[in-house]
């Protein structure tokens, strides 16, 4: 484990064994990410994120998930550990903050309740210690009145402040590492731009390492540092934000910033989508799971069909990409052709 | 919240732009054809009953007062928040519900209170896109079923049969005629999608009100989904009324958008316009929220960005005057006491009309002022 690094996952295998073949969500996953820093990963529906975040946390039932690889969390080995182990973990050393807080928060149970249940879990104080603390937290997360909204219960917030609620849960116990699961997908965009701003300022404050995971490439652009991009179940595209954005190198990572309109570029004529699917977990397509939806396979002589290309890497230091395709070949098709139609946009 | 200086020249320099002649209005309408659907002072107020008698003790008014005009083979995009009745507004046009108040002419008839019968024939020429593929759709009959269902209610005769039709429609939106046998379920979110779309052509409607029809997609499919939508426009020189929450992807696919705030349009105006330069202190702050792709201007992004205070206020009791000014930076008394009309600010066109007292001038106001408001 490299210095500085707080979290590395190392050859992440995630599959679910159901009565059509085995699902394999996540297939040899590896990353690290240090403390203060944020990463995101960016992916559709099926591509694996979800299932990639409850696995860190170890919220899998091992009876119907098979995991395997290695998960480092400030030099603890998370997957071969007991689970009373990852328990006393979660939600103290790593939280997570849900997509839909409505789903995740007990309908019953007043929100100061479950705070300090979260709080109680792992540290020995009174539930009045407890309760200060987690009105403390409700208000540093910018809930109005925190002393009086702490008794209340889910439904009587609206859903930004639920998910500010939410976030003060995830943070009660001053978590080093936070995973945000879709964390603004189910928010109108002013409140959107809340909530983002306050992770943002939150993990200035706690110094956290970050994991925000999102289809929504404008989310990532805001907050990650580097970009992960997952495809079928694996990592396609590795690098910083700056390269991910500015100089993308696997043609789905082209066909993801081509789909999407944008708000600060005069119209263009036809948005520039990928064809076809999405693959089926159960069946990959042989050789580069991209391949059937790539305009530059043929360029590969029928290496794209039959062989899986490996995760390598590429100009800038620390930018991986999983393609056939010579980097000095990709550099160009981006520059020539990808880029300039985007720009047009 | 309210802002001491500078106010007095800048209620002036709004009284002097305010009048617009006549003349002016009809010029404008008239480059542009006359108005497929022409809605006024269009009302939806959901009544709240209380006990054994049911008495009413409020309503909760989605749409209060909505006044816009869509002109033949125009796309109008109708965007704002959750709660702000844009969907309303969208279920009034197709007459799924009846308004409380209002007019509503489509194709030079008033159909604001038409009876269900003589709606009917109607419904030929007005057609709904729905945001979930998965529940706007039967999962008991076959797609054939599904998309030949508006020939057989409304008794329209095929050439070739309607399962020669049916064909006809799945290949146009991009679907294989052996589909005709599948369900549902077979398909995927963006297909279905395409099954929901091939179902609204079948009658070859004029209007086609679309509420959402990309927001549960993934972005790929999004894409296909959105240039699907051009294509068959100008194929059927359709009319859309595009409703989003998406301001991206109503800047893309609209010519005009309409922006509501608590059931009323803030702001109307001809795309580019809006997104150049929008007057609305809420469009302002609706777009400024929008994450960019684009990590290099972060942090101008998030300097320039306007934060938005507090939640959307109830809908059953909205604010006195502008209902936007509990959330305003530059609201101040007038505000409180005045609604503002929806009308040409600042020298605009006649096209771009704001509802607002003290509307925006030019961007470097908005980047001063978003300190204030997150303070």
């Amino acid at each position: 484990m490299a210095a500085g690094t707080f979290l590395e996952v190392k050859d992440l295998k995630i599959s679910f064994p159901t009565d059509d073949g085995l699902v394999k969500s996540v297939d040899g996953l590896s990353f690290q990410l240090e403390r203060g820093k944020t990463l995101g990963i960016v992916g559709e529906s099926g591509s694996g994120k979800s299932v990639t975040s409850l696995g860190i946390l170890g919220l899998h039932n091992k009876r119907n998930a098979q995991v395997s690889g290695e998960i480092w969390l400030d030099g603890d080995e998370l997957v071969s550990a007991g689970a009373e182990t990852v328990r006393a973990l979660r939600g103290n050393k790593m939280a997570m903050i849900f997509q839909d807080p409505l789903s995740a928060m007990h309908p019953f149970y007043t929100i100061g309740h479950q705070i300090i249940e979260a709080y109680r879990v792992h540290h020995k104080v009174s539930k009045k210690v407890a309760r200060k603390h987690a009105i403390d937290m409700l208000g540093r997360v910018g809930i109005p009145q925190p002393e009086r909204r702490v008794d209340d219960y889910p439904h009587q917030f609206s859903g930004g402040m639920r998910q500010r609620a939410m976030i003060a849960m995830a943070l009660v116990n001053d978590p080093q590492l936070l995973i945000a699961d879709e964390p603004t997908t189910a928010l109108d965009v002013t409140v959107q731009a809340q909530i983002l701003d306050l992770m943002h300022k939150l993990q200035e404050e706690f110094n956290s390492a970050l994991i925000v995971i999102t289809h929504d490439l404008g989310v990532v652009a805001e907050l990650a540092d580097d970009v992960l991009v997952m495809y079928g179940g694996r990592c396609i595209e590795y690098g910083t934000a700056r390269t991910i954005f500015e100089q993308p190198e696997h043609p789905y990572t082209w066909g993801l910033l081509g789909s999407m309109p944008r708000i600060d570029r005069p119209n263009l004529d036809r948005l520039v989508p990928i064809p076809g699917l999405p693959p089926s977990l159960i069946n990959l397509p042989t050789g580069c799971a991209f391949h059937p939806r790539c305009a530059y396979e043929p360029r590969t002589g029928g290496l794209g069909r039959s062989l899986s290309p490996e995760l390598a890497g590429s100009g800038q230091p620390g930018h991986l990409v999983r393609c056939h395709l010579p980097t000095d070949e990709r550099q160009r098709i981006w520059r020539e052709d990808v880029k300039p139609k985007l720009e047009a946009q | 919240m309210t802002d001491q200086g500078a106010t007095a020249e800048q209620a002036d320099a709004v009284r002097l732009s305010d009048p617009v002649p006549d003349d002016v209005i009809l010029r404008e309408r008239a480059d542009k054809g006359d108005p497929l659907l022409s809605v006024k002072g269009l009302e939806k107020h959901f009544p709240i009953v209380k006990g054994l008698l049911r008495r009413q003790v409020g309503a909760v008014r989605a749409v209060d007062g909505v006044t816009f005009d869509v002109y033949r083979g125009e796309t109008l995009g109708l965007v704002g928040e959750s709660g702000c009745g844009k969907t309303t507004t969208g279920r009034l046009l197709t007459r799924l519900v009846e308004p409380t108040g209002g007019s509503i002419d489509f194709d030079g008839r008033d159909i604001a209170h038409l009876r269900q019968g003589k709606l009917r024939p109607l419904r030929r020429d007005m057609q709904m896109i729905f945001q979930d593929p998965f529940s706007s759709l039967n999962p008991r009959h076959t797609v054939g079923t599904i998309v030949g269902a508006p020939f057989r209610i409304q008794n329209v005769k095929t050439e070739h049969g309607i399962k020669r039709a049916v064909q006809d429609l799945l290949k146009l939106v991009g679907l294989s005629p052996e589909h005709y046998n599948r369900y549902p379920h077979e398909f995927s979110g963006g297909q279905r999608q395409r099954i929901g779309i091939a179902r609204t052509l079948a009658l070859r409607p004029k209007l086609i009100v679309a509420d959402e029809p990309v927001s549960a997609l993934d972005v790929s499919i999004q894409a296909q989904v959105v240039n699907l939508l051009d294509d068959i426009q100008r194929e059927f020189d359709l009319t859309y009324v595009f409703i989003a929450h998406d301001l991206s992807v109503v800047r893309h696919i609209s010519d005009r958008v309409a922006v509501m705030y608590l059931g009323k349009v803030v702001e109307i105006a001809d795309r580019d316009d809006l997104y150049t330069r929008p007057r609305h202190p809420y469009t302002v702050a609706l777009m400024s929220a929008v994450p960019v792709p684009d990590p290099a201007r972060r942090d101008r992004a998030q300097r320039e960005r306007v934060l938005l205070t507090g939640d959307v206020p109830s809908p059953i009791n909205p604010p006195s005057g502008c209902r936007f000014r509990t959330r305003c930076w530059k609201a101040q008394e007038i505000c409180a006491t005045e609604e503002p009309p929806l009308l040409p600010r600042l020298g605009d066109a006649a096209s771009h009309q704001t509802a607002c007292h003290f509307p925006i001038d030019d961007a470097e106001e908005v980047a001063g002022r978003s300190s204030r408001a997150t303070a």
